[in-house]
């Protein structure tokens, strides 16, 4: 009795640490003999939330699976055929031949050759060896070209209100517009300055956007929602390599001047040019990791609430599931916001850091005086 | 998550953003914004215009207000200088209607004396002719009556006291 009490909960707090554990959550809990539970939470949760080369529609009486197509670059060159010839395989059992005659096998969502991982069950992502590199048109591929078609359509309806040039906007402009205006005003003119802030301003919004859009969007727990899309590591690696680029070709002579000769005495200049040049990755590295911890453990903690009900094998559970599934769906929506506006002004931040004139930065710290 | 091939997503997400980014700047971020600033331009403009038609208006106000002034005040002098105007005219009427009585008084005072040195002259003739006469009457009577001529003599004389 004390057992079933306790290993869901000590389950749930495992859940929530970063993604590592739950990335090899499968094996761990198969080994503690979750299975006999029917459910492995670990499994689940890693095939919600990370990318995949089917996308399964789960919405009630209806279930039906959509084989994207996987594009392939091998050593003979481009191969593309349906993932549906895998046929939902993912412990590498199932060898899909192409027209020139390569063998790939799916493991974990990830395509090797299958002749190169036949003795070893656990191959390296990492290892581009044993794998073609795979640019498949992916779930999580699908998901973003659909919220981007999504703002796309939003921001054109946002548009039309703004045509007859006096009126005041109406209809979603009127909940659009103020989100443009506190990112300019709140974010980006403090942090880059009334001089440069416009030409960043493009970058800031659409940024916001999407992160704004894809997490709430993950939020809708149904097709054609619910993607966790900036829960993952790579989608939010290349946000915060945008940002990296934008800092690094917008530098001033200043700013690389901090970095290469930073304003210190000269017996720590050997400690403070390496921690400068570091801090340059840093930035947008903790960008990378605090949009993808949040959002990922987010959708870690829905899941395993629903999950709950099913370790305690009862639905008496569900109510208590349901209360806290609201409860951390409205954290949710604050996190949604709240993570969009923090990942946009770090950005703007950092964007201001490496872009600021000296002369003129010093001439608005002298203006209050 | 278990992390699958990272080049998947970098390839799709790279594409989909800068095609994305692109397409919403053109279309969307930079009409918006530039009809925002348009619109913030021209609030800022009519208020700016506003707050210098009321300045206008107040300056007429005092224009007007000053014009009122100035009437009233010139109303007031003209007033006044009427009543002085009057006031003089009817001092001057005044001085010249006594000088005239005075010219006049003074004309008939003359004539009055004339008059009466006329009289008197007359009176001097008359007395010296009466005299005469009295004289010739009395010398007339001489012969026939001393007291009778005395008595009449007096009554001459008497006579000639009432002129």
């Amino acid at each position: 009795m004390k057992n079933i009490f306790i290993r869901p909960i000590a389950l749930l707090l495992l859940l929530i640490l970063p993604y590592g554990l739950s990335a090899e959550g499968g094996e761990d809990n198969a080994q503690h003999g979750e299975k006999k539970e029917g459910l492995n939470v670990g499994e689940l949760i890693a095939h919600h939330t990370s990318d995949s080369h089917d996308y399964v529609i789960e919405i009630p009486f209806f279930h039906y699976t959509l084989h994207l197509p996987v594009i392939l670059w091998t050593d003979k060159g481009l191969s593309v055929f349906s993932s549906g010839k895998f046929q939902g395989d993912n412990e590498g059992k199932v060898v899909v031949t192409d027209k020139k005659g390569n063998k790939f096998v799916k493991i974990h969502e990830v395509i090797y050759y299958a002749d190169k991982v036949k003795d070893n069950p656990h191959p390296n992502v990492f290892d581009y060896d044993s794998r073609p590199l795979d640019f498949s048109f992916t779930r999580n591929a699908l998901a973003i070209l659909f919220v981007f078609i999504l703002l796309l359509l939003i921001i054109h309806f946002t548009k039309k209100a703004y045509e007859n040039r006096y009126k005041l906007p109406k209809g979603i402009a009127g909940f659009i517009e103020p989100i443009i205006l506190f990112i300019r005003d709140e974010v980006a003119i403090p942090n880059i300055g009334p001089k440069k802030y416009e030409k960043y301003m493009p970058y800031l919004l659409s940024v916001f956007f999407f992160i704004l859009l894809s997490n709430l969007i993950g939020l809708i727990p149904f097709a054609p929602f619910g993607h966790n899309i900036t829960g993952n590591i790579v989608v939010t690696f290349v946000l915060a390599l945008f940002t990296f680029i934008l800092t690094t070709v917008g530098g001033t002579k200043h700013y690389w001047k901090h970095i290469f000769n930073p304003p210190v005495p000269h017996a720590i200049k050997p400690i403070m040019i390496p921690v400068e040049i570091l801090g340059m990755f840093i930035k947008p590295f903790a960008l990378m990791v605090r949009l993808f911890a949040n959002m990922f453990a987010g959708h870690t903690i829905l899941i395993s609430l629903v999950a709950l009900i099913f370790i305690f094998g009862t639905v008496l559970f569900a109510p208590v599931s349901g209360a806290f599934y609201v409860f951390m769906g409205f954290i949710k929506i604050l996190v949604a916001f709240l993570q969009a506006y923090v990942f946009t002004i770090l950005s703007a931040l950092f964007i201001g850091l490496a872009v600021e004139d000296h002369e003129e930065h010093e001439e608005h710290e002298h203006q209050p005086a | 998550m278990s992390l699958t091939s990272p080049e998947t997503l970098v390839f799709w997400m790279t594409l989909f953003f800068l095609i994305f980014a692109y397409l919403l700047t053109k279309m969307g971020w930079k009409p918006i914004l530039n009809a925002v600033k348009e619109r913030e331009k021209s609030i800022e403009q009519a208020v700016l215009e506003a707050e210098k038609v009321r300045e206008e208006m107040a300056k007429l106000k005092a224009d007007n207000e000053k014009l009122l002034k100035q009437a009233r005040e010139e109303r007031e002098n003209i007033l006044k200088e009427a009543r002085e105007l009057k006031n003089k005219i009817l001092a001057e009427a005044k001085t010249e209607a006594e000088k005239m009585r005075n010219e006049e008084l003074a004309k008939t005072k003359k004539l009055i004396a004339a008059e009466r040195e006329a009289a008197v002259k007359d009176i001097q003739n008359q007395v010296a002719e009466i005299s005469l006469e009295i004289a010739e009457k009395v010398i007339g009577e001489q012969f026939s009556d001393k007291a009778k001529q005395i008595a009449y003599i007096k009554k001459n004389l008497s006579e000639l006291k009432l002129n």
